[in-house]
């Protein structure tokens, strides 16, 4: 595999790949990087409250991105939301693309009418915009983290459904399976030891820009009132506590967050392009043929 | 033909009609709005009441008969807090949303197609980069950021146009309208711009593709041959050919241009449907989520139905292949 030499050729791809670690480590490291911990409510100075940034703080360092409404620095702030947004993201996808992934093969191998129902639901769920689902789901299920992600699982898990029964429709047929029929392997063995990392490649792909959709679709739906509880604010619902202040010229309280989602995404977008330019099973296979 | 949109069009009755289950079981099986609406002091027999009388103590089957019954004759039930037909909320509200999408899509169109093509025929020059790195950003930013940069900039700092809002509107055939004025054009052009953002990356993108693909074809080589200009052999020979796809695409995206603007109204408070089911979803009032969903996905299920019958009018190969499935 060179797979790895191969996505380092793409200089940005490899900017971003480093961009989106320092993301992730800002993430994981959120409390010992943080000059305050924004929901402490101790560590809070209602004093400082909307200072632009760049001000001193009563405790001694400095608001390098300025504070919000509660006297929050805004740094720390990110810091913490991109904890969740991130979390979030990745823990729906990865539930999602367990889901999909399951759902999809059975689709394949089974074919029929199991195929045909399941891939008419999912047509179906495809012609629906996710926004629109993941607004209905919520409306119905109120808020809540568990309640967002179970959200972005529904939205999500078609898409890998589909990819994974289309290159699982391909593989089903080729001569390995037919080995493995002929061994008296069960179905579910085949199924999940011979065709399952066959397939694998192509919904990395889509799974890497999945994250992204997914943390693009919860901080849209938090910044509606509809996504995360205010205890567990996400990068959407600092941009939604800033829009009050839009208005009146303190733009910091949502700019900052909004970049840090907008760098989050970017980042992620990049890399998952790179990844699927490496890993391009059409490429691939017309390269070993 | 006739056939195969007579089998499209019991399937897309069909999908409203799983659509509307699935939306009342889930509308109607979790939360009680009784406890919104009478007062925190109701005592259990009041609680009874508004419950009898919003008809929410009869089994949950008999609720949903009630309701499509209704529903036939277009009657989706009263909104708990307005006090007015759902529907009736819901069609007041739509002509600010169709107005808003509309104007987003205009905007894509007027400059995601010469975008494209400018982009297709000059893939690696410093403006086709420039272009199709705009459109990956377009794609990237989350549409509600960008509509309030939109109004820190346009509207905070340069002060050029108003936040919020769809100023005067004048009536064009009964239907209130911004466009139409000076004033009202100035609201409606923020909000459009940035519902407009998505499809016009996607426009941008879907344009590039198939002029690549067109000019690589050899009848465009064959025009080119003949002495024609390029400019002609664009406008002629490249566009009609990827003009379907295009329609198609900008066809269905309809759908989701009224599914964000829901965002977009939020952001610009921009009276229109999304504005109203963000508001319902607040107040848990049933009826209006309903009627909104049910509305939308009506007008979802008819987009498709439309693009799939053009789509077997214009390429006989999709009507043969829905006859044999």
């Amino acid at each position: 595999m060179n797979a790895a030499a191969d996505f380092a050729r793409d200089r940005i791809a490899v900017t971003a790949l480093a961009v989106l670690a320092l993301i992730l480590f800002a993430a994981f490291f959120a409390p010992f990087l943080s000059p305050q911990n924004p929901y402490d409510l101790a560590q809070l100075d209602l004093l400082d409250s909307k200072l632009a940034p760049g001000a001193r703080a009563g405790a001694g360092f400095t608001y390098w991105l300025g504070t919000d409404d509660q006297g929050r620095d805004m740094l720390s702030g990110i810091f913490y939301g991109l904890r969740t947004s991130l979390a979030v993201g990745a823990i729906s996808t990865l539930v999602a693309l367990a889901l999909g992934m399951a759902i999809g093969l059975v689709a394949a191998y089974a074919g029929g009418w199991v195929d045909a129902l399941i891939m008419r639901l999912v047509d179906l769920q495809l012609s629906f915009p996710s926004i629109l689902i993941a607004l209905v789901l919520l409306a119905v299920a109120g808020q809540g983290v568990d309640k967002v992600v179970i959200a972005l699982v529904v939205v999500q898990w078609a898409y890998y459904a589909r990819t994974v029964r289309g290159t699982a429709l391909v593989e089903k047929h080729k001569e390995y399976v037919d080995a493995a029929r002929v061994m008296a392997f069960g179905a579910p063995r085949i199924v999940f030891r011979h065709i399952l990392p066959n397939v694998l490649p192509p919904l990395i792909v889509v799974a890497t820009v999945q994250v992204a959709h997914a943390i693009a679709l919860e901080a849209t739906l938090s910044f509606l009132g509809l996504g995360m509880p205010i205890t567990e604010p996400s990068l959407g619902l600092l941009i939604s506590n800033g829009f009050a202040h839009l208005i009146s010229g303190r733009y910091w309280i949502s700019f900052f967050p909004g970049i840090a989602l907008l760098i989050t995404i970017v980042a992620i977008n990049l890399v998952g392009d790179r990844l699927r330019d490496v890993l391009n099973p059409r490429l691939a296979s017309h390269y070993s043929a | 033909m006739l056939g195969f949109a007579l089998r499209r069009l019991i399937q897309s009755v069909l999908v409203l009609f799983v659509m509307s289950a699935l939306v009342f079981a889930g509308v109607y099986a979790i939360g009680n709005p009784v406890y919104i609406l009478v007062s925190p002091q109701a005592d259990q027999a009041e609680i009874a009441r508004a419950t009898a009388a919003l008809g929410l103590d009869r089994p949950l089957w008999e609720q949903y008969w009630t309701f499509v019954a209704g529903a036939v004759g277009g009657e989706l039930g009263k909104s708990f807090v307005w006090n007015t037909p759902a529907v009736q909320l819901i069609l007041e509200r739509m002509p600010a949303t169709l107005e808003l999408a509309l104007s987003a899509m205009a905007i894509a169109v007027a400059l995601g197609i010469p975008l494209g093509l400018l982009a297709g025929l000059r893939p690696d020059s410093w403006t086709g980069r420039t272009i199709m790195a705009g459109s990956i950003l377009g794609f990237s930013l989350p549409t509600f950021w960008v509509g309030l940069m939109l109004i820190m900039l346009f509207s905070v700092e340069l002060g050029w146009l108003p936040t919020s809002g769809r100023g005067p509107t004048t009536e064009v055939l009964g239907v209130p309208l911004s466009v139409t004025g000076w004033e009202g054009l100035r609201h409606v052009l923020l909000p459009a711009a940035n519902l407009a953002l998505f499809q016009l990356s996607l426009l941008i993108r879907l344009t590039r593709a198939g002029t690549r693909e067109a000019l690589a074809q050899d009848y465009v080589r064959y025009a080119r041959a003949k002495g024609l200009a390029m400019e002609r052999v664009m406008r002629v020979h490249v566009l009609k050919n990827i003009a379907i796809p295009i329609v198609t695409v900008t066809g269905l995206e309809f759908g989701s241009l009224i599914a964000f603007a829901v965002v977009t109204e939020t952001i610009f408070a921009w009276p229109g449907m999304g504005k109203l089911l963000i508001d319902s979803i607040n107040v848990l009032d049933r009826p209006v989520i309903v009627a909104y969903l049910l509305v939308v996905v009506a007008i979802f299920v008819a987009i498709n139905l439309l693009v799939d019958l053009l789509y077997g009018a214009l390429d006989p190969r999709v009507r043969l292949a829905g006859a044999r499935a």
